[in-house]
């Protein structure tokens, strides 16, 4: 689907043409990103974020492919392994912490991107099936690097995995069997190390996939904009190339300086000390820390110390920890407010912004240790992370009285220009 | 149905946590080894920042520091005798330095465990032989293998110095049950306060060969700085890289910004 204006794709050449009538691969490409996909032309810089994630995703595949080249996946030798890639391989040092540090730079650009998505409504009508495969691509990336984290085999690598497949030993009667069946022992050893590199390697194409399928999804409605107000006519919007693949070329070349950055200058930051200890099932850490990513789940599964319920205490952190993510799937029945962009909607605007904040300290939390003040913080951050989704949004959709809104996304850019030049004429 | 399902799905969790937060006590056990432990010192290394430089001289001097104080107990399992070639010594000079350790090996006739000359692809052997030996000649404590012992600690660096040059007598007001135990020595730099590792340095028991200052303060420098390269070689050639990527990189954004005010020049957005 696209709007009745886009621009048809006209091979000129003969060889283009040919293709065109065999594999019509070259228009797919047009269509997609190319100048035919007509986009809404007020974009700000928070829609970059889709394309960025695109291109960590691609670094981490083609670092991965190259390290994958020289680690071994055996519990006896995969620490050796990795200081190997370090050592003795050429430029191993860079591949590896290009890869290491391109997890936290996907997880920076992903969060971002799905927080754009709360602010302006992204996932609302026409878009929830966007907004659902987004949300499909978020837990795979969580499993991938999760099981990539164990890799290098270090202290963190053996005790999370230790505490995560431990939250299956939760589910009662069952949990303890189904914890040895996934890891293939009483503890993580071989076994576990093995099935976690072969998914660690199948589950990056498995997000490519769905990522083509939320593209696909994305291209049905078109893109959405910061008005949410929805495309009218060919005014409202520009070809897709040559003018957001020029602005995302810009957003690419600032993400890959902060990327740079950090895999070059401070590439052990986001780490954490003890993975640099080989595994050692005897000594546990004094404080299991999960990734910076992981840190506001581990604080909401941590926050639950109560049997409520006839229900364990760690059950109900387990429990919680998903819900906290599964809610998302239902976010676009939860908001039933019309209008989409938090630029109209000044209630739901102060409610965001909250909800940033507390996100923030649920995620300070995770990297504190089990301990009061942070036990209380964690406590209460997580029961307003389920109000906010779960009882405050309905009701602000509810209640709210949206500001007036534009007719028209040129409209709205007209009077935007309109003000800064009266705005200079009067200075 | 979304929406009432929700509300008590949220409702549920949000009592659940309620309880959590009535139920937990406010105040922490009391951690008495929190009050005397000590924060790292910082040591300032040439390696250090963002225009790092290898000081060879004070890295070779850290080397025989290790080879002639730690290496009595501790191993460095990843770094190979051709690798010191790093820190400024010839490819001779590490064929002769390796040639000076024996490496297990085993007899070519007979097949029997024995040792032989190292050669600069071997990496340097441990003092002992396995875990259990290591324990048994360290009143059951194990000493880390110290190759990437700067990454492997919070702190790095400076709390390998710290540590070193942190041993003291207890003082008076440490409570009883923090004291050090027999064959244990007190260090408040160190987790627990105590260790198994007795002080190692003393003024004078290394003499270089430039001179240079020996007491435990330099040699714990020295020593520090060496073991900064043993857990990454690279160090300094990954910074360097790092200046030409960013400043490749920064061209790159300066032309894409320029092509993107170019492009959008007719369009209000």
């Amino acid at each position: 689907m696209s709007f009745p204006w886009a621009k048809n794709y006209e091979p000129q050449q003969p060889l283009m043409k040919w293709l065109d009538e065999k594999l019509p691969l070259p228009r797919l490409v047009y269509n997609a990103v190319g100048a035919g996909y007509p986009v809404p032309r007020n974009l700000n810089y928070f829609w970059n974020f889709g394309v960025l994630a695109g291109a960590a995703l691609a670094i981490q595949i083609i670092t991965g492919i190259v390290l994958a080249m020289h680690y071994a996946a055996n519990a006896g030798v995969a620490f050796d392994s990795v200081e190997h890639i370090m050592r003795d391989v050429n430029a191993g040092w860079f591949i590896r912490y290009a890869h290491m540090n391109g997890a936290s730079m996907f997880f920076i650009v992903v969060y971002l991107h799905i927080f754009r998505g709360l602010y302006y409504g992204s996932y609302k009508a026409p878009r929830e099936m966007v907004w659902l495969l987004g949300v499909v691509i978020f837990l795979l990336m969580m499993a991938t690097a999760f099981m990539g984290y164990v890799l290098p085999w270090g202290q963190m690598s053996f005790w999370g995995a230790q505490v995560i497949t431990g939250f299956f030993s939760a589910i009662p009667v069952v949990g303890e069997p189904i914890r040895v069946w996934l890891l293939g022992g009483f503890a993580p050893d071989d076994a576990a190390l093995n099935r976690f590199f072969s998914l660690h390697y199948l589950l990056p194409f498995v997000i490519a996939g769905v990522v083509i399928l939320h593209i696909w999804a994305l291209h049905i409605p078109g893109s959405s904009n910061p008005t949410g107000i929805e495309v009218k006519d060919e005014q409202d919007t520009v070809p897709f190339h040559p003018y957001y693949t020029a602005k995302d070329g810009f957003g690419l070349g600032v993400f890959l300086l902060l990327f740079v950055a950090l895999t070059f200058f401070s590439p052990n930051l986001l780490g954490h000390a003890d993975n640099y200890i080989p595994a050692n099932p005897l000594s546990t850490p004094a404080h299991i820390v999960p990734e910076w990513y992981f840190w506001p789940f581990y604080a909401i599964l941590r926050a639950f110390t109560f049997n409520f319920l006839w229900i364990d205490a760690k059950l109900w952190g387990v429990i919680a920890m998903f819900a906290s993510i599964a809610l998302l799937f239902f976010l676009p029945w939860l908001d039933s407010s019309p209008v989409k962009s938090s630029t109209y909607r000044p209630l739901y605007r102060k409610f965001f912004w909250v909800l940033v904040v507390d996100v923030l300290i649920l995620g300070y939390c995770g990297k504190s240790p089990a301990e009061q003040p942070y036990v209380i913080m964690s406590q209460l951050a997580a029961a307003y992370y389920f109000a906010h989704f779960l009882i405050i949004l309905p009701i602000v959709s509810r209640i709210e009285r949206p500001a007036p809104m534009p007719n028209s996304i040129t409209e709205a850019v007209l009077a935007k220009h309109a003000d800064k030049s009266s705005a200079s004429a009067t200075a | 149905m979304v929406r009432p399902l929700g509300f008590l799905v949220g409702l549920g969790f949000i009592i659940a946590l309620l309880c959590a937060i009535v139920t937990t006590p406010l105040s922490n056990e009391p951690q008495a080894a929190h009050a005397f432990h000590k924060h790292p010192r910082h040591l300032a290394l040439s390696s250090d920042g963002l225009f790092p430089h290898w000081d060879k001289a004070k890295l070779q001097r850290g080397m025989q520091v290790y080879k002639e104080v730690c290496s009595a107990c501790h191993s460095l399992n990843h770094v190979a005798f051709r690798d010191i070639q790093d820190l400024g010594y010839t490819e001779g000079q590490a064929k002769s330095f390796a040639k000076g350790f024996q490496v297990p090996s085993i007899n070519p006739d007979t097949g029997e465990p024995a040792t032989r000359d190292g050669l600069p692809s071997d990496h340097f052997p441990a003092p002992y032989a396995n875990e259990v030996a290591a324990r048994a000649a360290n009143n059951n404590a194990l000493p880390p293998d110290l190759s990437l012992i700067t990454k492997a600690r919070e702190g790095g660096k400076d709390y390998v110095y710290s540590l070193l040059t942190g041993f003291q007598n207890p003082p008076k007001n440490l409570p009883k049950e923090l004291q050090p135990a027999t064959g244990l020595h007190y260090n408040p730099y160190f987790a627990n306060l105590n260790l198994a590792m007795a002080p190692p340095l003393t003024d004078g028991q290394v003499t270089f060969a430039d001179g240079s200052p020996n007491d435990v303060k330099a040699m714990a420098s020295d020593v520090s700085a060496f073991l900064v390269w043993t857990a990454e070689p690279k160090l300094v050639k990954r910074v360097w890289t790092g200046w030409a990527v960013f400043l490749y990189l920064l061209i790159f954004t300066g032309l894409t910004y320029m092509a993107y005010r170019n492009i959008w020049a007719d369009k209000e957005h």
